[in-house]
């Protein structure tokens, strides 16, 4: 198995965990990744919003690229990326004009657009191309009982749902059960992070990524596991001006039925990438998974129960 | 031109219809007269208002008089709506009905173009067409085909219920069948039924005993059609009879058996309960049940072990039944075969599947229900008795009801599912009196047409009962702030308002839109009819005929043809059932002549024979050449295209009546 990997500028920048982790992973699992040559700017979604077309003239040079590369499949791990370079490839597909506009500016860089290159999330290559059965023969430090809020975002599955369901994504709750982990109910799976509104308006921002981890408290999880970069650094990074504003609520005491935890002092949940806890599991050390990155960095759980600390 | 009968010459007269404004606006009508009356052969050409008028009709038939016309073209719209009636009109003026050919300038021509010059040309060139072939028509005889008077009803819901009913009240036999171990489909499942609050049972299960009782309907339940052959009149059924292991007819409903099933208690989920209820291996589906016959599942029986006999049971339920020797576990399934004339499809429909819709959290929050659900726990012979008791083990002090759950939805179903507003508002209605809780609606837009609906949605507005116009985006049990934890939340946003909402509420019920049946399909080609794009049966015509298919002798009733609510579906088998009358009790029906023959000239080499899809073809030994049966011919052509010799031939298909036709569009002058 081998793709052509296109990071993004997250995986080099605030979400170089992610790479790091993801790169060791899929090696161990005897997957291939080579990373794209002269890759440029996704297209970024935000500048979806700014001019559609040029967007799209971004993206399908990192789709031409991919086919000059002559690999089948484009490994695109953030989920920023994964979006925009499918939604450029659905709008090409749709549009004759877009196309017309794009297959022109690709010309002039002696570039051409087939279409042929499908673009790939990790999870979806994770489930449905390396397999459950061959992750769990990788572990050798089963996460046993870390209680673990698996969430989604909003962009690997809206508006296209290709690999998983678009409402209750499971793909990557599936990954941490084989890996040992416990997946906690967390019906917030695909809401809003905050997104860019951290930046731009901080106070409904901030507000959208406070109740993801306040839920995940009232959960009982000990550990957050996301599958993008900006939601990781929105939920890992604002946590001060969380503590100011919220910190006095209180949850129900996910341990003790009737009774009511404060959720201040539990606002530093580690939130980390779901590569990072399969690092983990696979016998990788903290640092090999640039684990402390985080603000608040995860610890590998204490081994479990009584098997006294055999050598 | 070419000579007609031998000796006479063609005498063509000519009519083009301007339909209104339909045609005339964009053909040039007159142009088009104009245009065949110089045509060889035609004799008299004419643009008329409306043809199909009686002034029109009389028109062609004093013109055949006077002008000694043999032969007519009329050029309006589709032969389905009016060939009969120019037939008919050339008939009454003395010709054979088959010296007629009918050309269509409406939905051909000028309904699906957009440039009159271009429009009107076409429009000449199918006239053309036609004079050349009508000088070739041959004089052609009408058969009449006797038909059976015996009916097939097909579903035992309300339509196949009423429409066999009506049928035996008329003193027709008719053959009821049903898959489900009991009539009464999902109709015997509702609380109440909307606007009125009757009982569903109290007005159902009167005409579920009145079939039971019936001399003149056979009713097989837990049985399927799994053959259909032959024609209208004359049709050939096979019904596969599904074991109950009791023998019906001596089975006397007393439920002994169930009573000393060695199972103590109810184990087994109920369907007829959706689930929420249990049943014994032994049981019968309800109370009132039709027929008042006990089955066994062998799924579960002990005596069987997932559906294989093991005899392995103490069999407490043989020594209850005693003398009567009811219990029957070697009892197999059977295959009846039936004649009939006509056959009602009464199929229904199922309820739109929630998974698919995971966002509003069925099966995840055990407090969410379909409506189908809710039916059962407010009914009185229910799972609960009629207590609203959640699953939980709380009672609701406040209920959202979500309407539209797959329908009017582009990811699921497209269409309304025309009775979820109404059972939604019933269901709010009933809720309330068992609960008194709080009760919301969530809704796109309330669809109350019919008598009393809009009365009913105000009676619920006064009864306080919360609207809030907006489609849910999720039922969550995700709590923003205290007063919301331990409840399910409904996220929508209200239109009205202009607000997002969040609604706390302890109880979540889906009002599921009606759906085909997941064999719709399978029972289409079955019955050889056609489906919508929906997957619902399609009916002939929207407006003129809407129980008929476009197989013959074959109606359509109820939910099967598109969603409906139970006065709708009850006029429709009585109309299916009226439809079935027509043809039984004319007795035959005149077929349309377009049959193929074999000529002399026949090699017998048999190819034709398998490819006939009537089986209408058999080889004679005596002539040593292939016969076909004119009764079984459909006029497909399928033989005449392959017979290798070009032995075969079709009436008003005939070589030179498709070639002059075909070359009549193609000239050019």
């Amino acid at each position: 198995m081998k793709y052509s990997y296109f990071p993004g500028c997250s995986l080099k920048g605030t979400g170089r965990a992610y790479e790091e982790s993801l790169l060791p992973v899929f090696q161990a699992l005897g997957v291939e990744l080579e990373e794209l040559d002269d890759w440029n700017c996704c297209g970024a979604t935000a500048y979806m919003a700014v001019d559609e077309v040029k967007a799209c003239v971004m993206a399908s040079r990192n789709l031409a690229l991919a086919e000059k590369a002559g690999h089948q499949e484009l490994l695109a791990p953030c989920s920023a990326c994964y979006l925009v370079l499918n939604k450029t490839k659905h709008y090409l597909h749709e549009s004759p004009a877009v196309e017309a506009v794009v297959q022109k500016a690709l010309h002039q860089a002696n570039l051409t657009y087939s279409g042929n290159t499908p673009v790939r999330h990790p999870l979806d290559v994770l489930i449905n191309n390396v397999g459950i059965d061959a992750i769990k023969k990788r572990v050798t430090q089963p996460l046993k009982g870390l209680k673990v809020a698996p969430y989604y975002g909003c962009q690997i599955v809206r508006p296209y749902a290709s690999f998983d369901d678009q409402y209750n994504p499971t793909t990557m709750d599936r990954l941490l059960e084989a890996i040992g982990c416990t997946i906690v109910t967390y019906p917030l799976k695909t809401r809003c992070c905050g997104g860019s509104l951290t930046g731009t308006l901080p106070e409904p921002g901030l507000l959208c990524a406070y109740v993801l981890l306040k839920e995940a408290i009232a959960r009982g999880a000990e550990v957050v596991a996301t599958v993008c970069p900006l939601c990781q650094f929105n939920l890992d990074c604002y946590r001060d001006k969380m503590v100011a504003k919220w910190g006095g609520e209180t949850v129900p005491d996910p341990r003790k039925a009737g009774a009511r935890i404060a959720v201040g002092p539990r606002l530093d949940i580690p939130v980390v990438f779901f590569t990072q806890l399969i690092g983990l599991a696979f016998g990788l050390t903290e640092k090999e998974l640039g684990l402390q990155r985080g603000f608040t960095p995860l610890r590998r759980p204490a081994p479990a129960q009584p098997q006294t600390a055999a050598a | 031109m070419d000579k007609v009968n031998g000796n006479h010459e063609a005498r063509i007269g000519f009519y083009v219809c301007h339909c209104g404004h339909n045609i005339a606006a964009m053909v040039d009508c007159t142009e088009v007269a104009k245009y065949v009356g110089q045509l060889p052969g035609v004799v008299l050409s004419r643009d008329y208002k409306y043809m199909c008028s009686d002034p029109g009709q009389e028109l062609i038939q004093k013109d055949i008089k006077e002008f000694d016309l043999n032969r007519v073209v009329v050029a309006s719209c589709s032969p389905l709506l009016h060939e009969h009636t120019f037939r008919s009109a050339v008939e009454a003026g003395g010709l054979n009905p088959f010296f007629f050919h009918m050309v269509n300038i409406r939905e051909h021509v000028s309904w699906v173009h957009t440039n009159r010059d271009e429009a009107t040309a076409k429009a000449k060139a199918l006239a053309r067409a036609a004079i050349r072939r009508v000088a070739h028509h041959r004089a052609l005889d009408v058969k009449k085909v006797p038909i059976h008077p015996d009916v097939l009803v097909v579903g035992g819901g309300i339509a196949g219920i009423h429409a066999a009913l009506t049928l035996a009240k008329a003193g027709k036999k008719v053959y009821l069948v049903e898959r489900e171990p009991s009539i009464g489909g999902h109709m015997a499942k509702f609380d109440k039924t909307f606007p009125t609050l009757d009982c569903a049972a109290c007005i159902l299960t009167p005409k579920m005993s009145e079939v039971g009782a019936h001399e003149n309907i056979t009713l097989w339940s837990y049985s399927e059609v799994v053959k259909m052959d032959g024609y209208v009149g004359n049709y050939t059924v096979t019904v596969k009879r599904r074991p109950r292991y009791i023998n019906e007819d001596l089975c006397t409903g007393c439920q002994e058996c169930i009573a000393n099933c060695v199972y103590r208690e109810p184990k087994f989920p109920d369907d007829f309960n959706e689930g929420l209820g249990k049943r014994k291996p032994v049981y019968i589906p309800f109370p009132q049940a039709t027929p008042q016959v006990v089955l066994i599942d062998p799924e579960v029986c002990l005596n069987f072990k997932r559906g294989v006999l093991t005899d392995k049971c103490k069999k407490t339920c043989v020594e209850a039944c005693g003398e009567k020797k009811a219990i029957d576990f070697q009892q197999k399934e059977e295959f009846q075969e039936i004649k009939v004339g006509t056959i009602i499809v009464a199929t229904g429909f199922q309820a739109f599947d929630v998974a698919r819709m995971p966002q509003y959290g069925y099966g995840r929050y055990p407090n969410v229900y379909t409506a189908l659900e809710v039916e059962r726990l407010v009914n009185a012979s229910g799972p609960t008795a009629g207590d609203v008791l959640l699953r939980d083990g709380r009672h609701p002090k406040s209920i959202g009801i979500i309407h539209c759950v797959g329908s009017r939805d582009k990811k699921t179903n497209r269409w309304c599912s025309r009775v979820c507003c109404m059972y939604s508002m019933k269901l709010a209605h009933l809720l309330k009196e068992h609960t008194e809780a709080e009760i919301y609606n969530f809704y796109i837009d309330i669809r109350a047409p019919g008598k009393g609906y809009e009365e009913f949605y105000d009676k619920l507005l006064e009864e306080g009962v919360h609207f809030i116009r907006g489609r849910v985006g999720e039922v969550t049990d995700w709590a923003f702030i205290p007063e919301e934890e331990g409840k399910l939340v409904i996220r929508v946003e209200d239109t009205l308002a202009n607000v997002v909402r969040r609604i706390p509420v302890d109880m979540v019920v889906l009002s599921t839109g009606l759906e085909p049946q997941p064999d719709a399909q399978a029972v289409r080609r079955l019955f050889n009819m056609s489906c919508g794009s929906e997957g619902f049966f399609l009916e002939r015509h929207p407006k003129l005929a809407p129980v008929n298919t476009f197989t013959d002798g074959i109606y359509l009733a109820g939910c099967c043809q598109s969603p409906k609510d139970i006065p709708d579906s009850v006029a429709q088998a009585g109309a299916a059932a009226a439809e079935a009358m027509v043809l039984i009790d004319k007795g035959h029906i005149e077929q349309e002549p377009n049959t193929a023959y074999v000529l002399d000239d026949c090699s017998g080499c048999k190819s034709c024979i398998p490819l006939c899809p009537y089986t209408a073809i058999t080889f004679n030994e005596g002539t040593k050449k292939a016969d076909i049966n004119e009764a079984l011919c459909k006029g497909c052509g399928t033989c005449v295209g392959s017979c290798p010799s070009g032995s075969i031939v079709q009436n008003l298909f005939e070589d030179e009546e498709v070639f002059s036709e075909i070359q009549g569009v193609l000239a050019n002058d």
